[in-house]
């Protein structure tokens, strides 16, 4: 599947609390999340976000916290993939369980400015940048992960496991 | 072939050997935490994967110390949710209220983790336990319901950062110190993926609860783990928690590392990480005189009895300064009756202290002590993100207990030994 929005940039070392900072964590529903996505960094910075378009970060995306309620913020923003130039060990694994797509594409990420429009293929690793015509090629989605996509994320994966243990 | 500490514990609970760095583990883990804001979403997916119970009723730990004692109805909630759950599902090690600590001092102290253990945590501090010589990491909640419903989980093999600290610590220079200088050196993604293996003189010196405190902030440099060798030290700290059966674990000599760091600590001052990242450490002497709001003392990093003594040793005899709240927690009930036994409490309360419950309510700007815009606070947590402990406008600094203490008299960050 293709998906195609503007970027929206970041910097490095984005942490949790920047993505959904702690007096939101009362709750568990992706659209509340999602409404205060990224207010630690800016408040209001959702506005600017319409349902398709990409997050662009520099290193260390998704640092510090556990709160598997920053990849559900941000799914819940309407955000559907992320490209970093690097991600957090933790927020890395919680995206992939979520059915947040996730892109590490190194330095490239340079070549993304905030405002360009891009097309993206996590099957083949493939980023089009419309707006400047260049594309970048990352490494596909890794195959593990893929299963974990292709499942619908870690929930049904485990759930079709422990329907197999128990026929 | 020659295994880290990470590769010797994680072979622990694997049936297949475990290969290099980078290959895929399965493993049995034997514990798994949530906390009241990570278990709400914990219960939700396990519930989602169509699980009925527990792998095990007694290696599941359900820690209510975020948004405790309960700060408004939604945290209320959350808590009552997680609370029928346990009931449910007959967990044994459910707290919550009187019983309740902050989850990573309290964790230890019940004698629930020891050497070899491999622990998976809705925390990404549950690192922490890395200083008992467990392979401890941090995930998201649906990765704890998955290990709760299975008693298993996935691991990547992590490559080893060995970092070793030579020389005498100076006095007034602690475990806090050692850790903030090395994410001061490495930078908060200097461990991503990786493990952090600690040894060298200094470490074998350390007590268990300074290794405690390393290994909590390993996550700060982006680490997996953050693994101490489990000595005669850690067998004698868990034969004194109920953890009697504990054995020695070692790194084999040759074990391939990615890189080793090594530091000499007999010249170090106490540091300090200034706003808004772990990684900006300076010493201490570099940002005397900024000064602070609010001074917290506790947390999972340094609410321990050990730090509740050094910070009473700064305050006694001496006054707060004026203008500054200087909140001091110890982390869990044994160590806030400790605390009182000793008589340092005393020493808070002449002090002009305020003395809290155990909670990690303000680490994360959760209660019990948020920042208004523009105030400043210095802290013995982990983290001093923009906006971490209030308001996006304020600022956090990250030092030792006797740092933090020294700050609190004078109401500017000091060097205890300036006193």
């Amino acid at each position: 599947m293709k998906y195609t929005g503007t970027a929206h940039k970041v910097g490095a070392h984005i942490d949790t609390d920047a993505i959904i900072p702690a007096k939101f964590l009362v709750t568990t529903d992706a659209q509340e999340l999602g409404a205060n996505c990224m207010e630690g960094l800016e408040p209001g910075w959702i506005k600017r976000v319409k349902p398709g378009d990409i997050m662009v970060a520099e290193e260390n995306f998704g640092c510090g916290s556990s709160r598997e309620h920053a990849p559900i913020a941000l799914k819940g923003a309407g955000i559907p993939v992320v490209v970093a130039h690097s991600f957090a060990r933790i927020f890395y694994r919680n995206a992939f369980n979520m059915g947040l797509i996730l892109m590490e594409i190194g330095d490239k990420v340079s070549e993304i400015k905030d405002g360009d429009k891009l097309e993206i293929d996590p099957d083949s690793g493939t980023i089009r940048n419309v707006t400047t015509g260049a594309v970048i090629q990352g490494k596909p989605v890794p195959p593990s992960m893929q299963e974990l996509l292709d499942a619908g994320g870690l929930v049904p994966y485990v759930k079709k496991r422990l329907a197999k243990q128990e026929a | 072939m020659r295994y880290t500490l990470a590769q010797k514990i994680l072979q622990r609970g694997s049936r297949e050997p475990i290969g290099e760095a980078g290959s895929i583990a399965r493993c049995a883990v034997s514990l798994v935490l949530a906390n009241d804001i990570t278990a709400p979403l914990a219960i939700k997916s396990f519930r989602g994967m169509g699980a009925r119970k527990v792998f095990d009723k007694d290696r599941v730990a359900l820690v209510m110390d975020h948004f405790t004692p309960q700060k408004d109805i939604a945290s209320a909630e959350q808590v009552k949710g997680v609370r029928q759950f346990a009931r449910e599902m007959g967990i044994t090690h459910y707290y919550e209220g009187g019983d309740c600590g902050v989850e990573h001092a309290l964790l230890p102290e019940l004698g629930l983790v020891g050497p070899g253990d491999i622990v998976v945590g809705a925390d990404s501090h549950t690192c922490t336990y890395g200083g008992l010589g467990a392979f401890a990491t941090g995930m998201g909640s649906t990765d704890i319901a998955a290990a709760m419903a299975l008693g298993e989980n996935w691991f990547k093999v992590p490559p080893t950062i060995r970092v070793e600290f030579s020389g005498k610590l100076p006095k007034n220079v602690g475990a806090k110190d050692l850790i903030l200088f090395l994410i001061g050196q490495i930078g908060v993604a200097g461990a991503l993926y990786k493990a952090l293996e600690f040894g060298g003189q200094v470490i074998a010196d350390l007590d268990v609860e300074g290794r405690l405190t390393m290994a909590n902030m390993a996550i700060e440099a982006g680490g997996k783990a953050g693994l101490f060798p489990a000595d005669d030290k850690t067998l004698a700290y868990c034969m004194e928690h109920g953890r009697g059966a504990a054995e020695s674990i070692f790194p084999d000599p040759g074990a391939e590392y990615e890189r080793v760091l090594k530091y000499d600590v007999s010249a170090m001052a106490p540091q300090v990480a200034c706003p808004h990242l772990p990684e900006n450490v300076k010493p201490v002497g570099e940002v005397k005189n900024v000064s602070v709001d609010q001074v917290v003392i506790g947390s999972c990093t340094n609410g321990r009895i050990s730090d509740m003594r050094e910070a009473a040793a700064v305050l006694k005899g001496r006054k707060v300064a004026k203008g500054v709240r200087c909140i001091i927690i110890p982390a869990t009930p044994a160590i806030w009756r400790q605390s009182m036994d000793e008589g340092l409490f005393q020493v808070f309360m002449d002090a002009g202290a305020i003395v809290s419950p155990p909670t990690c309510g303000p680490c994360l700007g959760g209660h019990m002590g948020i920042l208004a815009g523009g105030e400043r606070a210095i802290a013995t947590t982990n983290r001093n993100f923009k906006g971490r402990m209030g308001s996006l406008e304020s600022e956090v600094y990250l030092a030792n207990p006797s740092v933090a203490a020294a700050s609190a008299v004078t109401g500017v960050i000091t060097n205890p030994s300036d006193l």
